[in-house]
């Protein structure tokens, strides 16, 4: 077609510069930011029109404040505190998602396994996380980051788990079909069909556990410890009445929180650039 | 064809039975005797339920038979598997989203263990013979439903199969793509030299494309008839309105209806229709 139309004259349109996409990139998040932006500006208005007291909510320009001048030193110094928070969460993260994947291997491999697993699996998961956090601080020792690392893994385990036995179960049956007929060993398949099919399970499984083992983390904080960590930080800033260093550390969490997130994105998009979960994203 | 060979396929006396669930026992197949000359296209075509897929997995080696021998090439199926005899094309084309068309064309060529320079020969030739070249480096979703099963020809074809098995693999494509894949199957058969097997529903298609139809009929699956097509190669789309493939197509027709597989009743599965007879006894 387009060699056709060149030849007889007709200009082919130039390939999309690099300008061009980032203009539509800007489009594509401008919405959202309008929205982000048109909010915080009420925010600030209604606390200072109903002159709201701070210990209900405090203006954003006082959580800046507080956010600015508690990033280093003082009493909750935030960047510190954030940084063990995130720390202990990616430990626990690590540990959670070894013990799902080596037990989702297990599990998808024997029959056997998956009967004796599953059910504790399950009650696991069942198990309330802000009542066994004391029980797990008190077994690790409440100053090891350890203990607050095993409580992320707790929650992080089971959607691993779950998510990647699926992916290795999940394959179409003449997918197998097919391999059997090229004298393919399990193993082979293993490896050319249940591992490329698992890996964008895995990497969903990863996403939400980002956030659970930041909770788990958190929660666990809150039953004692170090005291330069998001968990204390909320804890003591608020019985201190200091809700403005409440919510600055509220913030970093939160940023904490999505960066972590956009770091497995990021990793998606290197390990399984041909999914459609990958391929849907990019703008335009 | 020159001096007579020996069959490429040789089925004799092959029972298959399932076992349901409890103690019903399903017999899928009963008494099967076949043999299949090399470069034949044999099509097997009856009712939902007559066995024909679970033949064709048979020939395969993707299930055992409970009685009676399958050889291919002279030898038990499971060796021809062993050593990577067949060519298999399902209905769904099974492609691998994760690697681009020609990576999956050059999976089995990666089981087989041959050098990376021979894979890409190979695979550039295989892509030519289904006319996609150009798509190389596309990803399967990028593809059309027809354009994604000749990839999977392509890679069936891609160790140079003693035998290739197709289970309806144009079942899932609308009634133009599949005169057009029709016509691109026998090109292809007719530069390769392959014996085929392929399973249709469709009369038309099975009489179209092959040298040979077997018609079978269901509960228990038996072959009731064997139709020559003595219609000329190369076929092309005049084949298709010449009076010879219609009287073919007819008596391909009969032969189904007299082993009770065009009763006029909506096909049901085989375990359902059984379910409904008990229910009536």
């Amino acid at each position: 077609m387009t060699a056709a139309a060149s030849s007889v004259g007709v200009p082919v349109p130039p390939p999309p510069r690099r300008a061009g996409r980032i203009g539509r990139t800007v489009r594509h998040y401008l919405p959202a930011l309008a929205v982000l932006v048109t909010m915080i500006g009420l925010w600030e208005l209604l606390i200072r029109i109903y002159q709201v007291r701070a210990f209900i909510l405090p203006a954003p320009s006082a959580i800046w404040a507080a956010l600015v001048d508690n990033w280093g030193a003082g009493r909750w110094p935030l960047f510190v505190s954030a940084q063990t928070t995130l720390f202990e969460a990616v430990g626990g993260l690590i540990i959670g998602t070894t013990v799902g994947v080596v037990i989702a291997f297990a599990v998808a491999r024997w029959a056997n396994a998956r009967d004796a697993v599953l059910p504790f699996a399950v009650a696991a998961n069942a198990i309330p996380i802000i009542a066994i956090a004391p029980i797990f601080n008190a077994w690790f020792g409440v100053t090891n980051p350890l203990s607050k690392m095993m409580i992320a893994a707790l929650l992080v385990f089971f959607p691993v788990m779950i998510n990647v036995t699926r992916g290795l179960t999940q394959v179409e049956p003449s997918a197998i079909e097919l391999m059997r007929s090229y004298a393919a060993s399990e193993w082979t398949i293993l490896r050319k069909v249940r591992l490329p099919n698992a890996l964008p399970y895995f990497l969903t499984a990863l996403k939400v556990a980002t956030t659970l083992s930041l909770i788990g983390a958190i929660v666990g904080e809150y039953f004692g410890g170090s005291s330069t960590v998001i968990g204390r930080v909320v804890v003591q800033s608020a019985s201190a009445l200091r809700f403005d260093v409440t919510w600055a550390a509220i913030l970093l969490a939160a940023v904490t929180g999505i960066t972590f997130y956009m770091a497995v994105v990021a990793l998606e998009r290197v390990l399984i650039p041909w999914h459609s979960s990958v391929r849907g994203e990019e703008p335009g | 064809m020159t001096a007579p060979e020996a069959p490429v396929v040789r089925i004799s006396g092959i029972d298959k039975q399932f076992q349901a669930g409890g103690d019903v026992i399903t017999t899928a197949l009963s008494g099967i005797d076949l043999e299949i000359g090399r470069g034949e296209f044999v099509s097997l075509i009856g009712p939902s339920g007559c066995g024909k897929s679970t033949l064709l997995r048979l020939i395969g080696d993707l299930t055992a038979p409970t009685a009676g021998t399958v050889e291919v090439n002279g030898k038990p199926a499971h060796a021809a598997r062993m050593g990577r005899e067949y060519g298999m094309v399902f209905q769904a084309p099974v492609l691998f989203e994760w690697r681009s068309v020609e990576d999956n064309v050059k999976l089995p060529l990666e089981l087989l263990g041959m050098s990376r320079s021979d894979r890409d020969t190979r695979a550039r030739e295989m892509l030519d013979l289904v006319e996609l070249g150009d798509f190389a480096r596309h990803h399967p979703p990028q593809l059309s439903g027809g354009m994604q099963q000749r990839v999977a020809i392509a890679r069936a074809l891609a160790l140079q199969p003693a035998i290739l098995l197709m289970d309806e693999p144009f079942g899932a494509l609308d009634e133009m793509t599949r005169e057009r894949m029709n016509s691109e199957v026998l090109r292809i058969w007719q530069q390769t030299g392959t014996t085929v097997v392929f399973v249709t529903h469709s009369i038309p298609e099975a009489v179209f494309l092959s040298t040979r139809v077997v018609v079978m009929s269901a509960r228990p699956g038996r072959i009731t008839a064997v139709v020559d097509v003595p219609l000329p190669q190369p076929r092309n789309d005049e084949t298709r309105e010449d009076a010879r493939y219609f009287r073919v197509v007819t008596e391909v027709r009969e032969a189904l209806r007299a082993g009770g597989g065009l009763g006029g009743e909506p096909a049901l599965a085989s375990d359902e229709r059984l379910a409904a007879e008990g229910g009536i006894g």
